[in-house]
């Protein structure tokens, strides 16, 4: 079943065009990790995805309900309940977690279930702690944001996305602002997420993991996508110059 | 004069130097934050009226701006205002003056908060209203704690300066006190008034930024 279909999406910044003619269709229960160099536009084809920017050009549709679509030559985006309804599909991991501080780690969790989808409080609870526990952070519900380690943190925001029950989770770097130990506990949780079949579309520079957890990597640069296919393919044997030249100049970088 | 009926003289002026300080901050707090709204707005005239309001009410002396809202009236546009006008106006003045220092606290505070804070709560699927009052406004309370707590304490000596239009708080019947009777106690006593108010101002606002330090 399709869960995302994002059609020829252009996005400029300033006139100058950061996405040019990128469709992305994701299916339920898919795992796709999106690589490439800095500036080549993955935030953005995320944010795009998840309505935090607008579109210039293309559609998007989550589950046949189309949210954003070209009409002569003109982006029209949904009515407001059609992209609330939509924006129940998805969830997002940021780089740097944007957990809310005065929060503590349960009601980070458990509040927008209760206030948005108005769900009854005890099972957003109980589905909050065995999350918790799923994470790796049972005990640390009554903490606060500040007192966790960066890993803890990216844990909690991604139980946080889940508790929502997303059909679909977008991941935009989610261990880029931790330290190497701290990175392999992140990875963890989300392979763990790909094994149980959770849709999944993650922005990353980590190969090792983009190979063992994606069943598609897309390369993408300069506003396009490059290449996509099977990870093994892509990561060890890509047919594109500039792939070769970015995945080279990773390995160099990482000695 | 002995000192108990000097100081039970001053004392209605302690309860109006009190009033008149309550009823300030009651009507600036929250007019700061629609002065800061206004500040903020995308709309350009709105911007520009308030940024000048701002520059103006932290550009003049008070003194002067207490003046202007008593005899404003009268002399602007020949409206006769009652007695009962003088409090008033110590009131507009102040709330007037001290709602532009707050909205530029406020302001400094809502745009220190990160945009990801508001992208989060959108991806979440929470209102805009929401987001702001429940997620925004309480981080920004936290950090604008201090700069208000100075203004506070600021608004506490400024009460002072009602003398200029003869309204009768604390400073100005210790003034009338101490010309008709040549003594410097009356101010010895308006002195130590001004100090206790603040300490206790300056201890309730540590007791809330201590409640507020549970989170960075
Ligand atoms: N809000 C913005 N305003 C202007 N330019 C932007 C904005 N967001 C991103 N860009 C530009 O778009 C390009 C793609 O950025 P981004 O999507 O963040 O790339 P990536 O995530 O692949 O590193 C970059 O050149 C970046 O400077
Ligand atoms: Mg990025």
């Amino acid at each position: 079943m399709n869960l995302l279909e994002m059609k020829n999406i252009r996005k400029s910044f300033d006139g100058v065009e950061v996405l040019k003619d990128i469709s992305l269709s994701v299916d339920e229960g898919e795992v796709i990790a999106i690589i490439g160099p800095s500036g080549s536009g993955k935030s953005t084809l995320l944010r795009c995805a998840v309505f935090l920017e607008t579109i210039d050009g293309g559609s998007i549709s989550y589950i046949g309900d189309e949210a954003a679509a070209e009409y002569n030559g003109a982006v029209r985006y949904a009515s407001a309940e059609t992209l609330h309804r939509v924006r129940g599909y998805f969830g997002l991991v940021f780089q740097n977690f944007n957990l809310f501080p005065h929060y503590s780690v349960i009601k980070n969790l458990t509040d927008a279930p209760i206030k948005v989808q108005k769900r009854p409080r005890d099972e957003v609870f109980e589905k909050a702690r065995a999350l918790l526990k799923r994470m790796g952070l049972e005990g640390r519900e009554n903490a606060y944001p500040h007192q966790l380690s960066g890993g803890q943190q990216q844990r909690v925001a991604i139980a946080r996305a889940l508790a929502l029950e997303p059909r679909i989770l977008f991941f935009d770097e989610p261990t880029s602002a931790l330290d190497p130990e701290l990175t392999s506990e992140v990875l963890k949780v989300i392979r763990q997420l790909a094994e149980e079949k959770m849709t999944m579309v993650i922005v990353t520079h980590e190969m090792e993991f983009a190979r063992m957890v994606a069943d598609r990597v897309i390369f993408m640069d300069g506003g396009v996508i490059v290449e996509q296919g099977d990870p093994d393919q892509i990561i060890k044997d890509p047919r594109h110059a500039r792939t070769k030249a970015f995945l080279n100049k990773l390995d160099g970088g990482l000695g | 004069m002995s000192l108990q009926t000097m100081i039970s003289t001053l004392s209605s002026g302690m309860l109006k130097s009190i009033l008149v300080y309550v009823c300030t901050l009651v009507g600036a707090l929250p007019l700061g934050l629609f002065v800061a709204f206004g500040r903020m707005s995308r709309i350009k005239p709105v911007q520009l009226i308030i940024k000048f309001y701002i520059s103006v009410m932290r550009g003049t002396p008070l003194m002067l701006q207490l003046m202007v809202v008593f005899f404003g009236p009268f002399f602007l546009f020949g409206i006769r205002t009652g007695s009962s006008y003088r409090f008033a106006a110590v009131i507009i003045g102040f709330v007037l003056n001290y709602a532009a220092y707050f909205a530029e606290i406020y302001r400094g505070g809502i745009e220190s908060i990160s945009r990801g804070q508001y992208e989060a709560a959108q991806v979440l699927g929470y209102s805009k209203a929401h987001t702001f009052v429940y997620i925004i406004l309480p981080q920004v309370v936290k950090r604008i704690l201090p700069a208000v707590t100075n203004e506070m304490i600021t608004l506490v000596k400024d009460t002072s300066l009602a003398f200029a239009i003869s309204y009768a708080e604390m400073f100005t019947m210790a003034k009338q006190i101490a010309s008709s009777h040549s003594t410097l106690m009356p101010f010895v006593v308006a002195g130590i008034f001004y100090y206790i108010f603040n300490f206790i101002v300056a201890f309730l606002m540590e007791r809330c930024e201590k409640r507020l330090s549970y989170y960075r």
